[in-house]
């Protein structure tokens, strides 16, 4: 049961956000403001605060904020989820891939990794692994350590099973991991050419050019406004033809983008840049 | 059990109509889709239960069977009136101040995602008093909390009757919290609908 006094009123969402970005330097203005509320009654509700203790606290305690940030920014994420995504990809964008000699790759709010590494599963399935490059970028740098480790749980991984074999995919996902124990560990040559660092979409700009972008599930969190910054950002760091993922139930809303790109598959929300 | 008056009031002002449900909900949610005329002059969502990467044919036979506009919902898309949106398997759908959906792939609530309780909870902070919100048959207690800060907030709360349910759990949790200002049976829920 949820306790009433435990919960945050949408203007004391207004100033954590305004406090946050006072000390921190992180911007969640342009956060959906209906999750960040859900988030943050979460983490009011997980460590007991009451609203002016979740500001002393956040004011006071450098490590709380980290927390905080872990928990306000969502990291569920799955390995190949999606899996009708997956296998389109392999039919529509595989092969332009594969007519480069290079391909980079930039996995945007890759959080634990599991996409980036879905991703180079394909790769290597299409015998692309060497000609490719995969750069995940996240704001958080605890997932991004999970991300560089490569090793998840073996409940989660036989949670992503399934998606593996609705994909279609050759063989079973726990032939790309060492089992130890109770956990998987994403085998060493899948895990060469990946790169994880960190990136804020709210404020970091291009930092090189790729042939694909895949940012799913992470437009969900941002206002209209942030979408369309992000989307500029997308354009600009895109090769010239190069594609863009999406998640499943996210768009590209504005009429200026949407010249931007051509749909390439409606459903799956893969687009490709034109003009340039 | 006869509508009073303050029960149908009530609907006839209502701007939103909520609808969830879990096991043996289907029926009820299809009969209450098929009923509902082009015009009805609310916005309607759908959270049901169900398994993600399972291509139900749930949105098609809604859509082929519906007078009303028949919409999954889309990150952003804005809550227009005459139409019935479906909260999408595997994300949780939340609802904006200023009228649109944002989804959310956060845990799942009561190992369910969609979860009704989010929706709910949502809803009543935006929509305050003026949803109408049913909770159908379920095997678990996700949407009692959800349908008690409805109530809370002034909105019209419904519960199936237990005894008129597939699985009694749902409806029942909600009851137990007196979550429900109504328990009626599906009879009395089409009929007030039609009011």
């Amino acid at each position: 049961m949820h306790d009433t006094a435990e919960t945050i009123t949408a203007p004391q969402v207004t100033e954590v956000i305004d406090l946050v970005k006072q000390i921190y330097g992180f911007d969640f203005g342009s956060y959906t403001k209906a999750s960040l509320k859900r988030r943050m009654t979460r983490i009011m509700q997980l460590k007991k605060l009451q609203f002016y203790d979740l500001k002393h606290t956040l004011v006071n305690d450098n490590g709380f904020f980290q927390q905080f940030l872990e928990e306000i920014t969502v990291n569920v994420t799955e390995m190949f989820r999606d899996p009708t995504f997956y296998s389109s990809f392999n039919k529509q964008v595989i092969p332009y891939l594969a007519s480069y000699q290079h391909a980079k790759i930039w996995c945007a709010g890759c959080s634990s990794g599991e996409e980036a590494y879905s991703l180079a599963i394909l790769l290597q399935q299409a015998g692309l692994r060497k000609k490719s490059f995969i750069y995940g970028t996240d704001i958080n740098t605890e997932c991004l350590k999970e991300a560089r480790k490569g090793i998840y749980s073996l409940r989660k991984i036989k949670s992503y099973a399934e998606n593996y074999q609705l994909a279609g995919l050759e063989g079973s996902i726990t032939d790309h991991f060492t089992i130890l124990y109770d956990a998987a560990s994403i085998h060493s040559e899948l895990k060469q050419n990946t790169l994880f660092s960190v990136h804020n979409l709210v404020s970091d700009n291009v930092f090189n050019e790729f042939q694909l972008i895949t940012c799913r599930n992470v437009f969900i969190y941002f206002e209209i406004a942030l979408q369309e910054r992000i989307l500029d950002l997308f354009y600009k760091s895109l090769a010239p033809l190069g594609f863009l993922c999406l998640g499943a139930k996210e768009t590209i809303r504005s009429d200026n983008f949407r010249k931007k790109f051509k749909v390439i598959n409606q459903k799956e929300n893969i687009y490709q840049k034109i003009g340039s | 059990m006869a509508l009073d008056d303050n029960i149908i009031q009530r609907w006839r002002n209502t701007e939103l109509l909520l609808l969830g449900g879990s096991a043996g909900s289907f029926k009820p949610i299809y009969q209450c889709v098929k009923l509902f005329p082009k015009n009805l002059n609310k916005t309607v969502i759908i959270i049901i239960h169900r398994k993600k990467n399972f291509f139900s044919e749930i949105e098609k036979l809604f859509a082929d069977n519906s007078r009303m506009l028949m919409r999954e919902v889309t990150d952003k898309d804005v809550l227009n009136k005459n139409t019935i949106y479906i909260a999408p398997a595997n994300y949780h759908t939340l609802i904006e101040k200023d009228k649109s959906f944002s989804l959310d792939v956060s845990e799942a609530v009561w190992y369910s995602k969609p979860s009704i309780d989010v929706t709910f909870e949502s809803a009543s902070e935006i929509y305050k008093n003026r949803c109408t919100a049913v909770l159908f048959s379920g095997a678990n207690a996700d949407g009692a909390e959800g349908l008690l800060k409805l109530r809370k907030n002034g909105s019209l709360t419904i519960a199936q009757d237990p005894d008129d349910a597939e699985m009694k759990e749902m409806p029942q949790a909600a009851i137990n919290k007196n979550a429900a200002e109504y328990i009626l049976n599906t009879k009395d829920i089409f009929e007030l609908f039609q009011k």
